[in-house]
């Protein structure tokens, strides 16, 4: 049964939802922290810094620090959200979010924004594409990549209340609000946005409005996809994804990351063992991004709307 | 500096011995690990758990406990030796340490074994959480303190100066480190792999306030703890001169006894020459609570 979406259209920044959600958490819970790397307005911790500047931490360019930091205030009973570019943290963290964070099992929250080639015009450097595999591998790592600025923020709201590690990716350009108040969230359940028997697009991020259209257009060529917006890779829902490998038969995977280790690679994981369908995987194919608008790129790396349908066809043929 | 009566030295002399002796059998039996700064710290770590540090072994869990993070968590057979001996597990457990199922693993992990407040190993690692901590217990007006030991060696390594150049920036003055500052890292000596001095004047540069001291002084020791708790507004970095395998002749300033285990033969020896003590001041006494 699929949820119902109100698709009125509206933009905003995925990013921006995640500080609206900081927010609400902060007034919420008074051992909300936040702990940013000299990044606080674009990853969308403004708001916190200027309401509670007590409970925020400037850390300066200093990623490791930040997130060990954040392991220490954790341990001592404090909810930090640590937040820079997902280049940088996870990127450059990466051995403190093993080491300081993980094996403690800290419930830190490292939060990266500006993940994937919509970055845009700051290039390759600064398109985080390989951030949901090195923080999935990870054991006690929850990883959640919201669809929307309605989702950022009710995934900050949960993710506060998670006594366990958590990284939550996030995207710098304004995209399309696709999911209301009323919209069903809860970490580690796969939602399902729109119904069909073809076949099954399960996408993350900014990748599940683009799916939807897809889905959309497809159904005009007679071929009825059901839309999955798998927010939380780790823990995957299992159980949603065994249900559509079931009943679809075939599965297409959309991420604005590497195929290697991603998305794709979590759901095959499953489907392999235990029920093996064919499979395609929309991503980024062991490229680094570049320069352009959030759209050229997106066309660039095969992750358009086009490009999803092409792999449902494609799929869908054998 | 405030000093200890001879009694109080010559009681954690005592122990710092049997903590040395500790060292030896589990590094033996264990067939590997890192004896070199696990004796040349057992001064050091007697002083803390047996003098300075405000805990309960009994409630390791207790919220007001101070909380030591040891950084460079290869030594961490002394901090299972000084962990046992102040009451936090039977002694008999350490000689199962780096064996498979045991509690004591190779480095430091949290949650296996009552006392340990995080996991390390990888070097450069500690200090920040100890900022984390520091920064937690000043929100919170609480009046335990973070205690963070880290190797010279582990200087070498970018985050630790990350954290320093951010605690003295702000004026983190909850926060006491303590340097094992043996001169040895594991290729050999720090002044000629990676130099280091002059390390009290980068400390005093970055905003710390810093104090020198013999480590294997509990006198100094403990007065440069207490000294830190008097400077309120800027972290300390106890520079502490140890002497790598303290206390057993033929490892002494080895830098191959940084991470090399004793065989039998080389064990019996050490455990000779550490011998001459009296009685073990043995910890069926009970727990021992600094409060």
């Amino acid at each position: 049964m699929a949820v119902q979406l109100d698709r009125k259209g509206g933009k905003k920044a995925i990013r921006t939802g995640f500080g609206e959600g900081l927010l609400m958490a902060a007034e919420r819970d008074p051992s909300v922290v936040g702990l940013c790397a000299d990044v606080t307005d674009s990853v969308g911790m403004g708001g916190l810094r200027d309401r509670y500047p007590e409970r925020f931490v400037q850390m300066g360019v200093h990623e490791q620090l930040m997130v060990a930091v954040a392991a220490g205030m954790a341990l001592a009973g404090k909810r930090p959200f640590a937040a820079s570019y997902a280049v940088f943290s996870p990127g450059r963290s990466w051995e403190a979010v093993r080491t300081n964070v993980c094996l403690n099992d800290a419930p830190v929250r490292v939060v990266g924004s500006h993940a994937g080639v919509s970055v845009g015009p700051d290039g390759a450097s600064h398109q985080a594409l390989e951030d949901i595999a090195i923080m999935r591998s990870l054991p006690n790592m929850t990883v959640v990549v919201p669809c929307d600025a309605t989702e950022a923020r009710k995934a900050a709201l949960a993710l506060a209340e998670l006594d366990s590690p958590s990284y939550l990716r996030l995207a710098r350009p304004k995209t399309e609000i696709i999911t209301g108040e009323e919209t069903p969230f809860r970490i580690g359940r796969a939602e399902t946005f729109r119904d069909g028997r073809d076949c099954a697009i399960i996408a993350c991020g900014l990748m599940v409005p683009v799916a939807l259209r897809a889905a959309d257009e497809l159904s005009s060529e007679g071929l009825e996809c059901r839309v999955i917006n798998c927010h939380t890779i780790k823990p995957i829902d299992r159980e949603t994804v065994l249900s559509a490998a079931e009943t679809c038969g075939r599965i297409v995977t959309c991420e604005e990351h590497q195929v290697a280790g991603g998305l794709g690679s979590a759901v095959a994981e499953i489907v392999v063992e235990a029920n093996p369908v064919p499979m395609a995987m929309v991503g980024v194919r062991d490229r680094f991004g570049q320069s352009g608008r959030d759209s050229e790129l997106l066309k660039e790396y095969g992750l358009d709307v086009e490009d999803i349908k092409k792999a449902v066809r494609k799929i869908c043929s054998k | 500096m405030s000093g200890i009566d001879g009694k109080t030295a010559a009681n954690l002399q005592k122990i710092a011995n049997e903590i040395r002796k500790d060292i030896i059998r589990m590094t033996n039996r264990a067939g590997s690990g890192h004896p070199g700064g696990a004796l040349g710290m057992a001064d050091v770590l007697t002083a803390l758990y047996f003098h300075i540090l405000r805990h309960d072994p009994k409630r390791p869990d207790w919220p007001e406990r101070d909380r030591l993070i040891l950084s460079n968590g290869h030594i961490c057979p002394v901090l299972y030796a000084s962990l046992a001996r102040s009451g936090y597990f039977p002694a008999e457990e350490l000689v199962t340490l780096r064996q498979f199922g045991s509690r004591l693993q190779g480095h430091p992990e949290r949650g296996h074994l009552p006392g340990i407040e995080s996991a390390s190993g990888p070097l450069g690692a500690g200090l920040a959480q100890a900022v984390g901590l520091a920064l937690a217990a000043k929100a919170d007006g609480a009046e335990w303190r973070p205690y963070c030991l880290t190797s010279d060696g582990e200087h070498d390594a970018g985050p630790h100066w990350e954290a320093v150049l951010f605690a003295g920036s702000r004026g983190i003055g909850n926060l006491t480190m303590l340097v094992d500052r043996n001169s040895i890292q594991l290729d050999g000596p720090t002044e000629k792999i990676m130099p280091l001095e002059p390390l009290a004047e980068k400390y005093r540069a970055f905003g710390w306030n810093v104090t020198e001291i013999d480590g294997h002084d509990f006198s100094q020791v403990i007065g440069a703890c207490e000294g830190a708790r008097a400077v309120a507004d800027r972290p300390t970095a106890v520079i502490c001169r140890t002497v790598l395998g303290k206390g057993v002749s033929f490892m002494e300033n080895d830098h191959r006894w940084h991470g090399q285990a004793p065989n039998d033969e080389q064990a019996a020896q050490a455990l000779r020459e550490l011998a001459p003590n009296p009685p073990s001041p043995s910890s069926d006494e009970g727990a021992h609570a600094n409060r």
